[in-house]
């Protein structure tokens, strides 16, 4: 069971829930709190049930067995104009029948409103996401960007417990996600309401959430905060899965009490207990690190802690990154290596022989 | 010049010309040439059998607008055609509704094609059949008089507009169904599920989602039925009776028993000219229904 962080109270609460389509188990034991005000991602490849998950919480999917509970409420048999949740759909559904003000308001018939506060009420929200002025609008007239924010206003209207959102930027250019990963963290926070958003972009995930659950097969394989999930994940799966991670062979042994690895090409090393998400292997293991906790030697400088020959395999380019593919002497496979291209530092060339510095304390044994 | 219109034939442009044109003319031979006819004839006098009065004149129109004999089948007509597509409309939407959301993806096309089955059958030979389930010793009266519900023959069911408007409904059924269950096909589903999350039940969302944005497809229904069935002529002709009859078979006997084709050409254009108004009404309604109320591209 992950619990949400300790200074905030529960609002959503899912116990072992199970559902099947037909003989597809889409989800195996969901177990998962999320508290209020928190922004809270479901990550994952297509397939692994994440949507579905959040279909379950707005009480579009019906679940075989388990319990969602939202502010201690059960939401068995609730359907979904009846629960505190609204969403953000991937294709985000604005009416095309209807006008932008009209979208917006859609909600809002009984909320006992007068036609001038609903109006109004409109105005604000899609002043909150940055389109003031355009009420009058024809919803089919929009650009993507304008109709997500368009579905965000009408979803916010609402003031609802959870905001839901499916993939709400996997439609729009690199450069208008970007935009928007940064203003719905905004968003979020002025508003205090709990986001849950589902995504299979881990970089989006870790802009964006204070904690995040990846989920593989119907089951979450991990769930905790951007950087723990990054530094310590708890499988080669989840390694891999979010951002790169190199992966090195290396045998175990215990030695007068010290766990000791000995990583092919780097040699041997001690490790603390933390470095063993899936506890100590005896014998063969792997070792996994990230491009940045490397560091290529130039002319004059020492390692911090220590240090490995190898030759630069490719060399990828991308202006304020170089990325290095190094082969460490002795070893088949290559590693990447990420470098800033700090000023008055080379690109290295394909084929140099290159001294690499790495730390101990930032490898992750699994098993 | 032949050169000149060789060459024009070579480009995009002429190649397209050429390639309708047998169409076009055909149409144009069809279609605009008789409808001049009618309606320049419409303005003459019969004198003889073959014999026009070719000065314009209005008295035809006047005599048609007048007369309360044409009036009424006039009105009869609109009527029937007004409750034949009603009741048509009305009882397809369903049909078509359930094919577009209560059948699985892979069985849609099965269905609609089993709703298409009725014009394996000449519509002439359906309407004749029509005969046979609403006559005095039809299908209908003997089957109510087996089971003892009534003792004497329904008469009411046939040589009257109520068998005009039951054959008729029947016949277009297929051609209501269609194009509500087109409209509906191409309405997001995500859309239902917004208006759900947005708090809406299956009601509301029925009307404020479905019904508009199938409106479209409606209103292509009703002008499918509509226009067609106010100058219908075989139907009323084999099962209304006297009391039946509608505008098509009046300008039908104006030009071939009454011998006065100019009278008949009257009606017919007024016939159109009614239908053509109603129509344009029609389709204005459904531009406003299918949503930009108000709103500004």
């Amino acid at each position: 069971m992950t619990t949400a962080k300790k200074d905030r109270k529960t609002l959503i609460s899912m116990q072992n829930i199970q559902k099947h389509y037909g003989d597809y188990h889409a989800l195996r034991g969901i177990n998962l709190e999320i508290g209020e005000g928190e922004f809270f991602s479901l990550l994952g490849p297509s397939g692994c049930g994440k949507t579905t998950l959040l279909r379950t919480i707005a009480g579009f999917e019906d679940y075989d067995s388990g319990y969602v509970m939202i502010s201690g409420n059960d939401m068995r048999g609730v359907p979904a104009n009846k629960r505190p949740t609204n969403m953000v759909f991937q294709s985000y559904a604005i009416f095309p029948h209807l006008t932008v003000a009209q979208n917006v308001a859609f909600g809002l018939r009984k909320s006992g409103m007068s036609k001038a506060e609903k109006a109004k009420a409109a105005e604000q929200a899609l002043e909150m996401v940055g389109l003031k002025g355009y009420g009058h609008r024809a919803a089919h007239a929009l650009s993507g960007g304008q109709r997500q924010r368009v579905a965000l206003a009408r979803a916010l209207v609402l003031k609802p417990k959870v905001l839901l959102l499916d993939e709400p930027l996997s439609a729009l250019d690199r450069k208008m996600r970007e935009q928007m990963q940064v203003e719905l963290i905004k968003l979020q926070r002025e508003v205090g309401i709990t986001f849950i958003l589902v995504t299979h972009d881990q970089e989006e995930a870790l802009v964006m959430s204070d904690r995040i659950a990846v989920m593989f097969e119907g089951e979450i394989a991990q769930c905790d905060d951007p950087e723990v999930l990054y530094r310590r994940p708890k499988s080669k799966r989840v390694a891999d899965f979010i951002g790169v991670m190199n992966f090195l062979s290396a045998e175990c042994r215990v030695e007068d009490g010290k766990k000791i690895v000995n990583v092919a090409g780097l040699g041997e090393t001690e490790v603390a207990d933390d470095q063993c998400p899936e506890g100590f292997p005896d014998g063969a293991a792997t070792v996994g690190f990230r491009p940045e906790t490397l560091t290529l030697l130039y002319e004059g400088q020492t390692a911090t802690h220590r240090e490995a020959a190898a030759t630069i395999d490719e060399v990828v380019y991308y202006g304020d990154m170089t990325y290095y593919d190094v082969r460490f002497d002795g070893v088949d496979k290559a590693v990447r290596i990420s470098m800033r291209n700090i000023f008055g530092r080379d690109v290295l060339e394909v084929g140099s022989r290159v001294r690499v510095s790495w730390s101990p304390g930032a490898l992750v044994v699994f098993g | 010049m032949v050169e000149k219109l060789r060459r024009f034939f070579r480009t995009e442009k002429g190649t397209g010309l050429l390639l309708v044109s047998p169409t076009a003319i055909y149409a144009l031979l069809m279609l605009a040439v008789p409808l001049a006819a009618v309606v320049l004839i419409s303005f003459w006098t019969q004198n003889g059998v073959r014999d026009f009065d070719t000065t314009m004149t209005l008295a035809n129109y006047k005599e048609a607008l007048t007369d309360p004999l044409y009036r009424q089948l006039m009105l009869r007509s609109l009527m029937v055609s007004g409750l034949v597509t009603l009741i048509t409309v009305l009882l397809a939407f369903p049909i078509a509704y359930f094919v577009s959301f209560g059948v699985k993806a892979e069985h849609k096309s099965l269905w609609i094609f089993l709703i298409t089955i009725p014009f394996w059958t000449s519509y002439l030979i359906r309407v004749f059949l029509w005969k046979v389930i609403l006559g005095y010793n039809g299908v209908l009266n003997s089957g109510l008089k087996a089971v003892g519900l009534i003792e004497e023959p329904l008469t009411f069911i046939l040589y009257n507009v109520n068998a005009v408007i039951i054959t008729l409904a029947h016949a277009y059924a297929p051609f209501a169904i269609l194009p509500i269950f087109v409209a509906l096909e191409k309405i997001d589903r995500s859309l239902l599920e917004a208006a759900r999350d947005l708090g809406e039940n299956r009601v509301m969302t029925f009307l404020r989602v479905t019904l508009p944005l199938a409106a479209p497809g409606v209103v292509a229904a009703v002008l499918i039925v509509f226009i067609p069935t106010i100058g219908d002529y075989v139907t009323p002709r084999l099962v209304g009776g006297p009391g039946g009859l509608m505008i098509a078979n009046m300008i039908q006997t104006q030009f071939l028993r009454l011998n006065n084709a100019p009278l008949g050409a009257t009606l017919a254009v007024l016939a159109m000219l009614i239908v053509a108004v109603i129509a344009i009404v029609f389709v204005i309604i459904g531009n406003r229904a299918a949503g930009q109320k108000g709103a500004r591209k």
